[in-house]
């Protein structure tokens, strides 16, 4: 039956390998977990999960399945999950919704029925208007849109303690699938600080060796020196107003965490796309721009180029000359993507929108055409990638 | 297989979960790898471990140009040079010239000691997968003096990660793994009483308070963390700061006494200035 929550978790992409696996069976052999549910849950995840950001998608297949397999812990954990449900009530229902249920027949016809749907249902289930599940209309699970509802997996513990602890999802913001924080991109970032020479290759300091040999009359006097250099060059560009400004948050949290990471990090501004002027100050972005040649001029092509933006907007404000949306632009966008992409070889593109609907805007595919399919989506996965192919030139 | 059990010590305070995986570890004697916020106590978990338990505890604190062969054994041929140079008899003995590292350390131990590989992160990508055989089997081979070295005992280790780097997954696979959240506030009350039993239930409550409040504050650089809440508590007890201090109603004095101990970074303290300045003038109005 554990093969099963194997499988599960291989199919949320958690990278579960078999020697995890047979060392859970080892575990559970010399009963460490005993038999509570909670330790088994516990002892799951120290063992087949290796990364906090996996927590949550742990936590949700690890719910799924226990759900999906209520019947048969029934037999193990007993009363539980009825004591369960009569917390929420405690916790959830106001007298005005303990009426409501009065009226469907009361609290214990509720239960009953719950029971009895328990035990029918054998997955979890999603959507839809009679199994327990989530955002559907049914009166029991969670999310849902029943006022009568009973929530099913939203409860928190009595005092902070461990009930039903993956139904609490306290890990979400450490999945890589989800959106940054300040935290996650942080540790992405650091992915970027490229070393001269990367780690602790040590080598030999021949001017300092020469010196101290002939201080010593000729005995041999080796020196090392650790090799460590942080060269890595940044060029940020964010995309500021209209349809980002849903995004801005994020950008300004990847921004503000890049500037802590980098000795040498310039950044600008752009709106919707980079025409010949970009500014480096936000608020005063009217009168104080930098033409764009300028900053081909003034930073070598070893600087890395980083644009951040969604790329959301009307084709021609990428491939017409006067598109741009504020100005009269006499070159088009692209015009000056392809400048600096021939100049840049180690650029990308972040873009906040999920990558699901890129397919869906014709804008996006014109500027991941210009970037040479070098558009990644913000979350920590995506930056991962982005940070690879920075390292090589496109 | 041992049948010793963590649970926790009257100065560390164990979640369910930590003490699980902690004797999932000891049990089935494989490397617990534990991550979270610095300031979280991962450190102190071996220390913590090797009281209760009554073994000794070696760390090796890794840099960033630590090897993984250091902790094995050095072999100084320099000084080896230097010593054929001057005459040395000690010369002719290639065991003078053998440094034992830490993992020789923990395997020679007749006691089970708890080895703690301390910021694992640190160190070069590689330094992980190249002590992969050596934690797997607790056993090397020495070339220059060609014999094997057996742990007598396997050590039980804990590595502690920062973030840093990620880790290769082979020697993720060998491990188990604890990460430590931060902990919530009746878990917080509960590890400063551990360390301040004394404290006044008022200078406490006011404490905490201030405290979580300071960590939801948006923008901070670095969120104040365990043991510096701890620190500040210390520096509160030790100044007999009345609790009445913190709360100050007079918006003169509405930055709480001693905050310095909370916030380590100049940005964050400017951040937080303004942010009681800009209340305090809108507590005028």
């Amino acid at each position: 039956m554990l093969t099963d929550l194997f499988y599960r978790l291989r199919k949320v992409q958690i990278p579960v390998s078999l020697t995890e696996y047979l060392t859970l069976l080892s575990a559970l052999e010399a009963g460490i977990a005993g038999f509570s549910i909670d330790d088994f849950y516990f002892l799951a995840r120290a063992t087949l999960v290796k990364d906090e950001r996996y927590f949550d998608r742990f936590d949700q297949v690890f719910g799924d399945y226990i759900r999906g397999k209520q019947t048969l812990f029934e037999e193990i954990i007993g009363e539980i999950p009825l004591e369960w449900l009569r917390k929420q009530k405690e916790l959830d229902l106001t007298e005005e919704e303990k009426k409501q249920i009065e009226s469907l027949g009361g609290w214990d016809k509720l239960m009953e029925t719950l029971q009895k749907r328990l035990d029918e249902q054998k997955k979890a289930h999603h959507g839809g208007n009679k199994w327990i599940g989530t955002g559907g209309t049914s009166p029991f699970g969670a999310h849902g849109y029943n006022p009568e509802g009973v929530r099913i997996g939203q409860g928190k513990g009595r005092q902070g303690r461990a009930v039903k602890v993956w139904d609490r999802r306290d890990y979400k913001n450490l999945d890589d699938q989800v959106e940054l924080g300040t935290r996650n991109i942080k540790v992405a970032l650091r992915k970027l600080r490229r070393f001269a020479r990367e780690g602790a290759e040590e080598e030999l300091d021949l001017d300092d060796t020469i010196r101290s040999t002939a201080r010593k009359a000729g005995m041999l006097d080796i020196k090392l020196v650790p090799e460590r250099r942080n060269t890595t060059k940044l060029l940020l560009f964010l995309d500021v107003g209209g349809s980002m400004d849903p995004h801005v948050k994020i950008c300004e949290e990847l921004f503000s965490a890049a500037r802590a990471e980098f000795k040498h990090l310039e950044h600008f501004y752009f709106h919707n796309f980079v025409y010949e002027t970009v500014w480096r100050d936000n608020q005063m972005r009217a009168n104080v721009r930098m033409p764009t040649a300028q900053v081909m001029n003034k930073y070598s092509a070893d600087h890395k180029v980083v644009f951040v933006g969604d790329a959301t907007m009307s084709p021609y404000e990428i491939m017409a000359v006067g598109g741009s949306i504020e100005h009269w632009n006499e070159e088009a966008g692209a015009t000056w993507m392809a400048r600096l992409m021939a100049l840049y070889p180690y650029a990308v593109w972040l873009n906040p929108q999920p990558e699901d609907y890129w397919s869906y805007i014709p804008s996006i595919g014109i500027v991941k055409k210009l970037m040479s399919d070098r558009m990644f989506p913000l979350t920590l996965d995506g930056l991962e990638r982005a940070m690879k192919a920075l390292k090589k030139a496109h | 297989m041992t049948n010793v059990r963590f649970e926790g010590t009257d100065s560390y305070v164990a979640t369910d979960d930590l003490m699980m995986a902690v004797n999932a570890a000891i049990t089935l004697a494989r490397p617990l790898l534990v991550k979270g916020e610095p300031g979280t106590g991962k450190t102190m978990l071996a220390e913590e471990i090797a009281r209760s338990l009554g073994r000794p505890l070696i760390s090796w604190h890794i840099k960033s140009t630590t090897k993984a062969a250091r902790g094995l054994y050095e072999y100084d041929a320099v000084a080896r040079l230097r010593d054929s140079q001057l005459g040395d008899d000690r010369v002719k003995d290639i065991h003078n010239y053998i440094l034992k590292g830490k993992l020789w350390e923990a395997f020679e131990s007749d006691q089970q000691p708890v080895l703690l590989i301390d910021e694992i992160d640190k160190a070069d990508i590689e330094f992980p997968n190249d002590l992969l055989q050596e934690l797997d089997r607790m056993e090397f081979f020495v070339y220059e003096t060609k014999e094997t070295i057996k742990a007598k005992q396997r050590p039980i280790i804990i590595i502690t990660s920062n973030n840093e780097k990620e880790l290769p997954d082979a020697f993720l696979r060998r491990c188990f793994f604890h990460y430590i959240r931060f902990p919530e506030p009746e878990t917080m009350e509960s590890i400063v009483r551990v360390h301040y039993p004394d404290i006044k239930k008022r200078l406490l409550s006011e404490a905490m308070e201030c405290f979580f409040e300071l960590r939801e504050l948006p923008g901070l650089k670095k969120k104040p963390s365990t043991s510096e809440l701890l620190d500040w508590i210390k520096l509160l007890v030790a100044e007999d700061i009345p609790p009445e201090a913190l709360r100050e109603k007079d918006s003169r004095k509405a930055i709480p006494k001693l905050y310095g101990a909370l916030l380590k970074n100049e940005q964050d303290m400017h951040l937080f200035e303004r942010l009681v300045f800009m209340s305090r003038k809108t507590g005028a109005n």
